[in-house]
């Protein structure tokens, strides 16, 4: 049983502790390979982190569009980074992300992504984003684990127009809850019902 | 948080660019040095106090680990992980500096010997001058409780001034007074993993997301196990975004619809009779004071829609377990006290202050928020929350410090008070610790002709603070993990800080300056601490019987139990981590409730300035932002204010996204950003308050205070909002409720005036 990432964005309340804490990884330190952005500011503050999602099938394609063989897949399944010494800055991989993933640093002359925080999690430590996560938006362990500890429904199953990609890291879908219906609710204490007239041009988007 | 990247460097292509993603580069020599050792302590920001492990090699703090403590649980926030760059720092203070030419004059570096000196000869001179209390001590909660109750004895004792008090009047003073006056005793009832247990979350005025990240894991699995959430806050909050019902209440009128909740709650029966009758006192006049608080009055008054409001209190009302939780968002303010005693009545009244998970929590703000104010630093209170003006506890401190109980000085001056005095010429010369007045008062313009009337004034820092740049003496101190002691975090949980380095250069703790001027002052007999435990062991001694009962715990008790909660009478007492379970902290074991009705804030909007401003934090800064504004990553994410304007508003002033604009109130003007989002009341406007110079929101903020606590009203005041090239239309007036007659009476004042009449029941 793997243990591997759940990335469940209706926790996420934007902080970047998961930004300031992928920088304090021995493997990259200083740099953040993980980002957060708003989904549209312009109407709500709703956020999201991203980070690798370590495609399983199709295997990496970043890996498989990569000229120079520069990224290696681990035998856990662990995508990483460009090699340097084999990298030789084409960017292809930048661009076959399906997620938007690899970054390309100019000066190194190198893509840089997300390698699970490689020297944390092969000795039972969690990455780095995870463990720092002040609201488990972005949880580490095994599927078996989740499904006991947490709600929401797991998805590794990614659609786009025809083609899907499972990956190795989660999504996390929100259960069908039962949400609150105010109408019903003022029905039942009997308040005064004014859904006709509406006395308020509603600023609230 | 409140704000993408991209609004500070536009332009950036953030999708495929590293650099953009990562602008602030750790040379890759620095990133392979391998720790020596790991030292458990707690983060230097915010009440939560999460448990960290600060990797050390050589002497030199080189990182951060996580640290699994029962409320953080191994998470970090962004502050929490970057906090230790604060200790290499480059802009570290590492040597005692002086304007040896008089005011004006640069700051030059001088020896400890001569700058102590200096000090202790002017403050001698003033007082055979002046008299004793023309000096003054103005300290900060975010040190421990060590260097905080030093600052109480050194003031009182090695001082003899009745003027000492700290920023804890700017933050929590408000929570404090109401929850000392609602249930005898000032603490967070409740630890944080009670939150789960909560079945309705009511966050009235906290950004909880954003001031206290951590917190969100406990309401996250309290909504797993299908707790409701209510939020009341002018702006959508990464909170507000996922709550069930949110209250958009207009700034400081939030008393109406609490109000109009506890009203509900009576008229469809829910109310606790047998635990009201049982364990409170005052219940007939809070009902009746309720009862005008229809809802549709609620909404004349706080813009909250009436439907908003009952679906609220039906939510609220069939709660088992509800929980309110509460922060600056109606405790800054000029009615504070009673804002945070309407949450109170409305928990008693539903029978749910002792139940866990229920009831009302404050959540302190700063790192030892809870701890500095009971440990004897405030204008009125001496250690382990006892009365300055109370015969009885002045002996028993008077008896611990070993001084006749006359010669301890009698209430000073708040915080707020404080500064008046400075530029009345009343208080000649003010030692400044841990605090940025400069940034965290409001209307600074008199703040700043307050300090520059000081001869000399004293700071110590350890980061050269918009305040520190005014000071005539200035003295380099220890940040926080470079000292041993304890801080008591917003659940009453007494932890340890540990040191893991030296203070550079020539930079001392803050409690060994305070030692050496005593010293100086010829009051050395009454210091004769050689370590920050001594200072600890008299404290536990000095807050035995007190309210807040130290007397129990000893460090080696904190490491064994990860942390005890206070009271703690005994050795022995396993701590007290849910208070009034059984009993409240009144004599009579009863809490009290008080008739609370709506009053408006002392300034509100006019023709002339038809916004209401508030100010508030944004995830990445702490306090006055002299710490956290100058760590690469949490600059990068928030380097400079900016306003949130509704588009409903912005449009007829002609104001496009990321423009600059002015925000102009009767106080001053300034210009920044402007971030047009729907996630705020259209007739309100937000600026955050983390920033200095012609970036401090509080050019503009409303100095009015509380009456009884003197919390200035941060979070309401009348402003305007314009385009840079917008034609100067003549000054008009704020609607103002606070006159000359009805404002609150300021220092100086009869002893004991300052306090509420206890009610006669």
């Amino acid at each position: 049983m793997i243990k591997t990432m759940f990335i469940d964005p209706s926790r996420c309340i934007g902080c970047r502790a998961c930004e300031a804490a992928c920088r304090e990884c021995d493997s990259h330190k200083g740099e953040s390979m993980i980002m957060v952005d708003f989904i549209d500011r312009g109407f709500s503050v709703a956020t999201q982190p991203t980070l690798c999602m370590h495609c399983e099938d199709p295997l990496a394609p970043c890996a498989q569009v990569c000229p120079a063989q520069a990224i290696l897949i681990t035998p856990e399944g662990v995508v990483q980074q460009a090699d340097p010494s084999r990298c030789i800055a084409c960017k292809n991989c930048v661009y076959a992300c399906p997620f938007g993933v690899p970054k390309f640093d100019v000066e190194a002359r190198l893509m840089k992504k997300c390698n699970l925080c490689y020297d944390r999690s092969v000795q039972g430590l969690q990455p780095w984003c995870s463990q720092a996560c002040p609201t488990d938006a972005i949880w580490y362990g095994t599927f078996e684990e989740f499904e006991n500890e947490r709600t929401g429904r797991p998805v590794n199953d990614t659609a786009f127009g025809e083609q899907s990609v499972h990956t190795r890291v989660y999504h996390v879908l929100p259960e069908r809850v039962e949400e609150l219906d105010v109408l019903t609710l003022l029905r039942e204490i009997g308040a005064k019902q004014e859904a006709e007239q509406v006395r308020e041009e509603a600023w609230v988007l | 948080m409140s704000v993408n990247k991209d609004f500070f460097v536009p332009r950036r292509d953030f999708n495929y660019d590293f650099q953009s993603q990562n602008p602030t580069f750790i040379e890759w020599q620095e990133a392979d040095r391998v720790p020596d050792a790991l030292v458990p302590t707690h983060c230097a920001f915010c009440g939560v106090q999460c448990g960290m492990n600060l990797k050390v090699a050589d002497g030199h703090v080189i990182g951060v680990e996580p640290r699994d403590f029962p409320h953080n649980r191994g998470s970090l926030c962004p502050k929490g992980v970057v906090a230790y760059q604060q200790v290499e720092h480059e802009d570290r203070l590492k040597y005692p500096m002086m304007r040896k030419r008089g005011k004006g004059s640069p700051l030059e570096r001088v020896s400890w010997d001569e700058a102590l000196g200096y000090v202790a000869g002017r403050w001698q001179a003033i007082q055979q001058e002046h008299g004793r209390d023309a000096v003054a001590l103005y300290s900060g909660s975010s040190m421990t409780n060590e260097k905080c109750y030093l600052a109480g004895k050194f003031a009182r004792v090695g001082l003899q001034t009745r003027h000492v008090d700290y920023n804890g009047r700017l933050c929590m003073s408000s929570s404090a007074v109401a929850y000392a006056r609602a249930f005898g005793i000032d603490r967070g009832p409740l630890p944080m993993p009670d939150f789960e247990l909560s079945d309705c979350i009511f966050v009235a005025g906290t950004n909880i997301a954003e001031c206290f990240p951590i917190a969100m894991q406990w309401i996250w699995r309290a909504r797993d196990r299908g707790a409701r959430l209510i939020v009341m806050d002018p702006r959508e909050t990464p909170i507000a975004r996922t709550a069930d019902i949110w209250l958009a209440v207009k700034p400081g009128l939030d008393i109406a619809v609490i109000n109009a909740i506890l009203r509900h709650v009576i008229h469809t029966g829910r109310t606790d009779d047998a635990y009201i009758a049982e364990r409170t006192v005052g219940w007939e006049k809070v009902r009746e004071a309720v009862e005008p608080y229809t809802p549709e009055e609620a909404e004349r008054i706080s813009g909250v829609p009436r439907e908003r409001i009952l679906a609220a209190a039906e939510l609220y009302a069939r709660a088992s377990a509800p929980l309110i939780l509460h922060g600056k968002g109606i405790e800054h303010s000029s009615h504070g006290v009673d804002n945070c005693l309407a949450c109170t009545n409305l928990a008693l009244a539903r029978g749910m202050v002792g139940k866990p998970g229920a009831g009302t929590m404050m959540l302190t703000g700063q790192g030892n928020g809870q701890g500095g104010r009971e440990v004897g630093q405030k204008a009125n209170q001496l250690p382990g929350y006892r009365h300055i003006d109370v015969p009885e506890d002045r002996q028993f401190i008077a008896d611990v410090w070993g001084i006749p109980e006359p010669e301890l000085p009698q209430e000073g001056a708040a915080a707020t008070e404080m500064v008046h005095l400075m530029a009345a010429g009343e208080i000649k010369s003010c030692m400044i610790m841990c605090s940025n007045l400069m940034v965290s008062l409001p209307d600074n313009a008199v703040v700043q002709r307050a300090l520059d009337n000081l001869d000399p004034l004293v700071v110590v820092d350890f980061f050269m603070s918009e305040t520190a740049e005014l000071a005539d003496v200035l003295l380099p101190s220890s940040v926080w993990c470079e000292d041993e002691g304890t801080t008591t975090n917003l659940e009453g949980r007494v932890i340890r800080i540990r040191k893991a380095a030296e203070p550079p250069g020539e930079a001392r703790a803050d409690w060994a300056i305070m030692c050496e001027l005593a010293e100086r002052m010829g009051r050395g007999r009454f210091f004769p601490f050689r370590s920050a435990e001594d200072i600890f062991n008299e404290l536990r001694v000095a807050s035995r019987g007190g309210k807040a009962d130290y007397y129990g715990i000893t460090w080696e008790k904190i490491d064994r139990e990860q942390g005890v909660f206070w009271p703690c009478p005994t050795e022995d007492h396993p701590g007290t981590p849910r208070l009034f379970t059984e009993r409240f902290g009144h004599p009579d074991g009863r809490a009290r409730m008080f008739p609370i009705v709506a009053v408006p804030p002392a300034e509100e909007p006019s023709e002339s300035y038809p916004f209401r401003l508030t100010s508030g934090r944004v995830v990445y800064h702490y306090l006055s932002g002299n710490q956290t504004r100058r760590l690469g990553f949490l600059r990068m994410q928030a380097p400079e204010p900016w306003v949130e304007i509704h588009p409903r508003a912005a449009e007829p002033l002609g104001i496009r996204d990321q423009e600059r604009v002015r925000v102009r109130t009767p106080r001053g003007s300034m210009e920044l950003k402007a971030l047009v989002v729907p996630t705020v009341r259209p007739d309100t406007l937000f600026i955050p308050f983390h920033y200095g110079h012609e970036q401090a929101v509080n050019q503009l903020t409303n100095p009015a205070v509380d009456p009884n606590v003197k919390i200035p009203e941060y979070k309401v005041c009348a402003a305007t909002v314009e385009r840079l090239d917008a034609t100067a239309t003549p000054p008009g007036a704020p609607k103002v409720n606070f006159t000359a007659e009805n404002a609150p009476a300021m220092f100086p004042y009869a002893v004991g005036e300052a306090k509420p009449p206890e009610p006669s029941h």
